[in-house]
């Protein structure tokens, strides 16, 4: 059951990550990512991490995702694109080169740090951090846990975060903003940006 | 059934992981449309997501996914300020690729 459920989320995820890159409509390539969020979703409730499993969905699938096809839509982007033509000579080659280069890394990374990690004690854990005595109710442990560490241990990260939050809305709100334009005269118009 | 006693392992997902993060990576190199590389952003953070939370689990810690939970927060973030400037970009250009970021220059 548990390599079912793998191995159909990660056909969901790799076909939905490679038709995100293929695609040539905006929109294929956001429905796409959606596919591959959820398949990322599964797999973290496989591993018991339902809080953010469900946060996965809801954020991504639900905000993000909506706000990238909102932009698509706003800015008429949503047409098919001339994948064919290669505007940069070699770009693709190059990126190839570059993609397999990266994975050979990961992988040579990969096993090269593989070693049991039961037995081999790796870094220090955190105070109140096993998974693992988790019963029946495992998604509400999970939930009071997460809570637990976010609120003790990650109680300062967790505070910075509301500053990140304040400094992008504020930063969307100066961005989105059109410049006033003021009339000068007759022909001329200068933008002001104030 | 010998199927059924086979078992998704660390590995499984790490490999998952690291082929996740490749395909984001190579989409950023080769597409041009800035909308699309930003998908592709969002791909690889995703293939880190869940490399945490594969190492929370082998590692039984749940400090990982407490990292997950920052790294959603920090996208979203991204998300509103890089769909800002695309927008901004695109006002100017309709069409624009990403090689036309430098027009908002100044």
């Amino acid at each position: 059951m548990e390599l079912f459920v793998f191995v159909v989320s990660a056909v969901i995820i790799l076909t939905g990550a490679v038709g995100v890159i293929i695609s040539r409509n905006a929109v294929h390539s956001a429905l796409c990512l959606v596919a591959t969020l959820f398949g990322v979703a599964v797999l973290f409730v496989a591993e018991d991490a339902h809080f953010l499993a469900a946060v996965q969905v809801i954020v991504y699938a639900g905000a993000i995702v909506v706000l990238f096809l909102f932009v698509i839509m706003l800015l008429g982007v949503d047409q098919a694109e001339d994948l064919k033509t290669e505007p940069l000579g070699g770009q693709r080659p190059a990126a190839a080169a570059a993609g397999i280069g990266l994975l050979g890394l990961a992988l040579v990374t990969m096993f090269l740090t593989h070693r049991d990690f039961d037995t081999v004690a790796v870094g220090v854990k955190s105070s109140v951090g096993k998974l693992s005595d988790t019963g029946a109710d495992a998604g509400i442990v999970n939930v009071r846990k997460l809570g637990e560490i976010l609120f003790t241990d990650y109680l300062f990260a967790f505070e910075i975060t509301s500053v990140l939050l304040v400094i992008a809305v504020v930063a969307a709100v100066v961005l989105a903003r059109r410049a006033a334009t003021v009339q000068v005269d007759d022909e001329e118009t200068t933008e002001v940006s104030s | 059934m010998l199927l059924a006693s086979v078992h998704p392992t660390t590995t499984w997902y790490l490999l998952l992981g690291a082929l996740l993060f490749t395909i984001g990576a190579v989409g950023l190199m080769v597409r041009r449309n800035p909308l699309v590389m930003f998908m592709c952003i969002e791909l690889m953070l995703n293939a880190v997501n869940l490399t945490f939370v594969t190492f929370a689990k082998a590692l039984d810690d749940i400090g990982g996914q407490a990292i997950v939970f920052f790294v959603l927060v920090v996208a979203a973030a991204e998300v509103v300020v890089g769909l800002g400037i695309i927008v901004a970009l695109m006002r100017k250009r309709p069409g624009a690729t990403a090689d036309d970021i430098s027009t908002l220059k100044g």
